[in-house]
């Protein structure tokens, strides 16, 4: 009879409990949808429908806004165009050169490779902010100011990304398909871009959406690097339209400029989302 | 024949060192660099004060001493400490949650796929725009006001950007919504490793499920925790996107959102490299104390 009793306990428990998880579920997915549902709402009103209060149903003004928007005074497009640049060369480099690294430390026998692997660990987490003064320094002297290059090159060392490399290649990539390879006569360089490389595939992706994201999103170094309106990326454009007298800005036209600029992550997460979030997961360190 | 084969192996191994290179040479020209003349230009005096350029002169430990008395970094610090805490104690409390109910197989919640595609969302996107878009809704004719007082909350618009805590708090709630999803994502994959036999004892030893949360679950989770914990203190201290935008980086309502890098910032745009250098350094040896905890966990080396 106890055990009955227990039983049955513990059965109304499971849907008290299932009916709290839903519960916050559902409060957290509206906290974090709620303010995107208003940004494309009001990117849908007029100027003046807009001091009239929020009202919850779109309105008709949407290309008005976009047109306006696009042929005002921020260069949209050159910052759309500039922050895809930026965002698509950092994500091919970063993920082509950590899978050499990764491939370096993970293949190869030498006297630094402990020493190197423990090095890379060391300084995953030292943040770029503190060496921003020496970096832009430096880039000033090697006349590199007000220029793409600085925000690029770097992410080839991305200590983070090889490290998931690393990680990838010890589950996927065994040493006696390398053996096979130079048994074959292939040449250590043919080995990597040919045979790894390809298998590698499913990581690379992985690290190119968060190392695309990543630059994509990334105000700090932009701003202090670029100085060309027409260089500028879609951060620091945003960032511009907060500076600026906003009171006198068309309010629409900034509700459709954030749409703009993260509406193309948004999309891409939504076709990828399975990816991703799986990719989270695998990246983690386990304790 | 055995010479020859030993030079074969060295012959390859030598590759591991070839591919090293454009690591080691970005990492140096990029990072290391930068890093050296940062701690070098912490010791002299270098700004402008008008049109007139000071310095570059050595001057010790000057900048340190300035940095350290004049009461800015305990503000900023404290500043960025807070906003920070307000938001990784939800943030780790719901994930433990959300992480707990996600793995529990007696609840089997449906629509999984979509909460944790939504949750992740806010993670994704630009920090700068996200901020953008609070600093529009939460205007003083903002919508959010707009809905307050529809629905009779309020009579008078709040003015949310003129307020020391309204400021913080949704500064605090944007790290929070950007990172929760990340952090759950994260302890659901501890969960996931923890030995299921452990939960089926539990079970028939008769635990409630909140002492199997508090006794099994949240214990054996306490390394990834930590991990999570300051992994999350790292990111907290280079708190700057949301703040700056938010703020137009005045860090107003007077500097109480003003965090270090919003200061360093400051330094870096208007060239005072020597106090700036002085702060990048604090910041640097902050940041390195942290990442040998993370380091410690990370390998695996267990203190008990």
């Amino acid at each position: 009879m106890n055990a009955e009793y227990m039983k049955e306990e513990s059965g109304a428990n499971v849907h008290v409990r299932r009916a709290i998880a839903y519960t916050v579920l559902v409060v957290i997915s509206f906290l974090c949808l709620f303010w995107f549902y208003i940004l494309i709402i009001n990117a849908t009103r007029s100027k003046g429908e807009l001091t009239q209060g929020f009202i919850p149903f779109p309105s008709s003004h949407l290309l008005d806004n976009w047109k306006g928007l696009i042929s005002g005074t921020l260069p949209v497009w050159k910052g759309l165009r500039n922050s895809l640049g930026i965002a698509l060369c950092s994500a091919a480099l970063s993920t082509y050169f950590s899978a050499m690294t990764a491939y370096a430390i993970h293949v190869y026998d030498f006297k630094l490779k402990k020493f190197m692997f423990t090095f890379i660990l060391m300084i995953m987490m030292i943040p770029t902010q503190v060496t921003a003064l020496g970096f832009l320094q430096l880039i000033g002297k090697m006349k590199l100011d007000d220029s793409f290059i600085p925000l690029i090159i770097p992410s080839i060392a991305a200590p983070a990304v090889f490290f998931y490399m690393k990680q990838y290649m010890e589950s996927t990539l065994p040493m006696a398909l390398v053996e096979a390879a130079r048994i074959d006569g292939a040449g250590e360089f043919r080995t990597f871009n040919g045979i790894v490389i390809p298998l590698m595939k499913p990581a690379i992706a992985v690290q190119a959406i968060f190392t695309f994201v990543a630059s994509w999103n990334n105000y700090f170094t932009p701003a202090l690097v670029l100085h060309t309106d027409t260089k500028k990326t879609l951060p620091i454009l945003i960032a511009q339209l907060r500076s600026a007298d906003w009171l006198k800005f068309d309010m629409g036209q900034v509700y459709v400029m954030i749409a703009f600029s993260i509406f193309p992550v948004v999309v891409m997460y939504l076709i990828l989302s399975k990816y991703i979030v799986a990719g989270v997961a695998l990246g983690s360190v386990k304790g | 024949m055995k010479k020859a084969k030993r030079s074969k192996i060295v012959s390859y191994n030598k590759w591991g060192y070839i591919f090293l290179i454009p690591f080691v040479v970005v990492y140096l020209v990029f990072q290391l660099i930068p890093l050296f003349s940062t701690i070098y230009n912490s010791f002299f005096e270098n700004y402008r004060s008008g049109l007139k350029q000071i310095g570059p002169n050595f001057v010790g430990f000057e900048n340190y001493r300035t940095i350290l008395t004049n009461g800015d970094l305990l503000t900023y610090t404290k500043n960025t400490l807070i906003m920070w805490g307000l938001g990784v104690v939800p943030q780790i409390i719901i994930s433990l949650l959300l992480g707990a109910w996600f793995t529990d197989p007696s609840l089997r919640l449906k629509f999984q796929r979509f909460f944790k595609t939504v949750i992740y969302l806010p993670n994704l996107i630009m920090a700068s725009a996200f901020s953008m878009l609070f600093f529009t809704l939460f205007a003083d004719s903002g919508p959010i006001n707009s809905i307050l007082m529809q629905m009779g909350i309020i009579s008078q618009p709040y003015t949310f950007m003129s307020h020391v805590w309204s400021v913080r708090f949704l500064v605090a709630f944007l790290n929070f919504i950007m990172w929760f999803g990340n952090t759950t994502i994260l302890l659901m994959a501890g969960m996931m490793g923890i030995d299921i036999s452990l939960f089926e004892a539990a079970q028939v030893d008769g635990a409630r499920a909140g002492q199997v949360f508090f006794r099994i679950t949240v214990p054996l989770l306490k390394p990834i925790l930590v991990y999570v914990f300051v992994t999350s203190l790292i990111g907290g201290l280079q708190m700057f996107d949301v703040p700056q935008i938010l703020t137009d980086g005045t860090g107003d309502p007077m500097r109480s959102s003003m965090t270090l890098i919003m200061y360093l910032n400051k330094h870096l745009y208007s060239k005072n490299f020597g106090m700036g250098g002085a702060l990048s350094v604090f910041l640097f040896i902050i940041t390195g104390i942290l990442s040998m905890i993370v380091y410690r966990f990370a390998t695996g080396k267990k203190e008990d």
